[in-house]
């Protein structure tokens, strides 16, 4: 211990304050990131009417909660429901048909800007990193006016397209980064053992990175899944073509109960959560990778 | 067996040796081309027919019928643009969007990042929950936001004037102009513009966490632990030790998350719908279409974006691309 005149220097009083402070400070960012879920799930079990009685009362009593609002928003619409289990249906194919469309096309680009020296390689790079700043709402008018033009506007394939477009260059970025760890010497092995490039990147480069690869995928069936501008833009016409996103975004101003479309907000959510809490070490291990060295 | 691999491997090599350079560039733009040409197609081009279409007038209802590329061309779009006093209210709210939304989303990330920094238990899980509002859906997040916000029916005004008397429910997402009395003097609050900039910090908070969290783990922490030695108080360590070395970062996330917010239309248009003084440049470009059906005048506001943007890309390139391939 210090001398006892020194006891409430500064360095002392903050780093008591500080240990009292650290706590309450997390405990306070874990309050305010945690509560709109709970939140969000308590609501989706309760009755409507009560909430409206007693907004301050959380939980509202244990008798209260039910499972209803699930079957109620799930149900499709002719059965006096609100069609969610279609839109999910909706969700996931343009999700899924995503990942497999980004990962094609970016794994052999990252390939390429992470190991063969070409011209304009550097370009290339720069010119990717442009279209990820660009105002997406900027591309919704041409695409739109183009879309409608040949009549393709409401098609679930050609979302495909621009959620493709919308996600290659953070992939190339993630993925490059792990292909230029995986040791050149094991490629220029397969290589003289009579490989060609496509075999290498198959064989070799691809098993190797393979967590990485998932995890990429993964973020890119988030993006796709949460995705709110263009589904607006070029689905909203067509109900049977609506995904999740969409489906909570349009009911919400109709007359259908909050609770009911809170069971849907949760049946938006978890899948995100889910595949997050899979994937979240690599992922964000691949987007801050550029931060580290500062 | 090695003694006879060598050579022949060598020779091999040697033979392929001067077409290799060009056999990597054959196969490094033949790997690219499907990237370009997604890019070229849903990315370039339309990014040029936009602002063809910028300078035509072009309606919803003579989509059909008009030559969307050739002439006649027209500055009318933009004269009606730059003419009204809309404009000039919607830029500055989309500056003070992005700013201000920017800077808390720092802030945030930054505190959030100190406390999480040293090991304790359970912090995988903490650094993991922080991260929540930055990976769900906008949709349903702003969805609970509205309903926690609701005068009716909403938590945050039920506690409010329960608990801490308030004299009646604040409508937080519909009203343009509030006041706060504070110590007996009244402050005007652009409320609804407020609520949104609150919900944007706090739904980006967790990327600048990320990212300083990320940088402050790289950091050495034998100079921090030599001024501590020294007597040095923590918050002396943070301002003359650790935050010196975490400008770099902060400045980095603070140009991506401005362009970002510029950029945003998701949060506005789901929270407000872009009344109550919350219209933005994204949301405006969305009105033009979809309520005045006016498809130049949309492409004219969504090149003004675009057009901004470039000098803040430049920007960004001259300042942090360089320094990303020195490092």
């Amino acid at each position: 211990m210090s001398a006892p005149r020194r006891r409430w220097s500064r360095n002392t009083i903050e780093t008591r304050a500080l240990r009292v402070l650290r706590p309450v400070g997390i405990a306070f960012f874990l309050l305010i990131t945690v509560f709109p879920f709970f939140y969000m799930t308590v609501l989706s079990m309760r009755d409507i009417s009560q909430v409206l009685q007693a907004p301050g009362s959380l939980v509202g009593s244990l008798s209260e909660l039910s499972a209803d609002a699930y079957t109620r928003v799930l149900k499709p619409a002719s059965e006096g429901g609100e069609g969610f289990t279609r839109f999910l249906l909706n969700s996931a194919f343009l999700a899924g048909a995503t990942v497999v469309v980004t990962l094609a096309v970016s794994i052999l680009g990252a390939y390429a800007v992470a190991r063969l020296e070409f011209f304009g390689r550097r370009t290339v790079s720069v010119m990717f990193l442009s279209v990820y700043l660009f105002p997406p709402v900027l591309l919704a008018i041409p695409l739109f006016v183009a879309l409608t033009r040949l009549g393709l506007r409401g098609q679930l394939p050609v979302l495909i397209l621009v959620y493709a477009s919308q996600t290659v260059p953070v992939c190339i970025y993630m993925l490059r980064n792990y292909f230029e760890t995986v040791p050149r010497s094991l490629e220029e092995a397969a290589e003289v053992d009579g490989c060609t490039r496509l075999g290498v990147i198959r064989r070799i480069t691809l098993p190797l990175a393979m967590p990485a690869i998932a995890a990429t995928g993964l973020l890119v069936f988030m993006v796709a899944w949460n995705e709110f501008l263009f589904a607006l833009l070029f689905l909203v016409d067509d109900r049977s073509h609506w995904t999740v996103s969409l489906g909570v975004s349009q009911l919400k101003n109709v007359e259908t109960p909050a609770t009911t479309l809170m069971a849907g907000s949760v049946i938006l959510t978890v899948p995100v959560i889910v595949f997050f809490l899979f994937a979240e070490r690599v992922m964000t291990e691949g987007l801050t990778r550029g931060a580290e060295k500062g | 067996m090695a003694s006879s691999a060598l050579p022949s491997r060598r020779r091999r090599s040697r033979r392929a040796g001067l077409s290799r350079a060009r056999r990597d560039a054959r196969a490094g733009f033949a790997l690219v081309s499907p990237t370009f040409i997604v890019v070229l197609t849903i990315v370039v081009l339309p990014v040029v027919w936009a602002l063809i279409l910028s300078f035509k007038h072009v309606e919803l209802l003579n989509l059909r019928h008009v030559n969307l590329v050739a002439g006649p061309y027209t500055l009318r779009n933009y004269d009606l643009l730059f003419g009204s006093s809309e404009f000039l209210r919607v830029l500055r709210t989309t500056v003070a969007y992005s700013v201000f939304s920017t800077l808390g989303a720092i802030v945030l990330g930054l505190m959030a990042a100190l406390l999480v920094r040293r090991p304790f238990r359970g912090r995988g899980i903490v650094r993991g929950l922080m991260l929540l509002p930055w990976v769900a859906p906008v949709v349903a997040l702003t969805f609970v936001w509205q309903v926690l916000l609701s005068p009716q029916l909403g938590f945050v005004n039920a506690i409010g004037t329960d608990v801490f008397g308030w004299d009646a429910p604040v409508p937080f997402l519909s009203q343009e102009h509030g006041t706060i009395t504070l110590f007996g003097a009244s402050i005007g609050v652009p409320t609804a513009l407020v609520s949104v900039i609150a919900f944007d910090a706090w739904r980006s908070f967790p990327f600048a966490f990320l990212f300083i969290l990320a940088r402050l783990q790289a950091m050495s922490p034998e100079l921090e632990e030599a001024a501590r030695v020294d007597g040095a108080a923590p918050t002396q360590v943070f301002r003359y030790i650790v935050l010196p070395q975490l400008w770099d970062v902060i400045a980095l996330i603070a140009v991506l998350r401005f362009i970002f917010t510029f950029n945003d239309f998701d949060e506005v248009y789901l929270l407000t719908g872009g009344g109550a003084g919350t219209q933005v440049l994204a949301t405006q470009v969305y009105s033009f279409l979809s309520a005045r059906h006016d498809i130049g005048g949309g492409a004219a506001v969504a090149m003004f974006m675009a057009a901004a943007l470039c000098v803040l890309l430049i920007v960004y390139v001259r300042f942090f691309a360089g320094r990303e391939q020195r490092a």
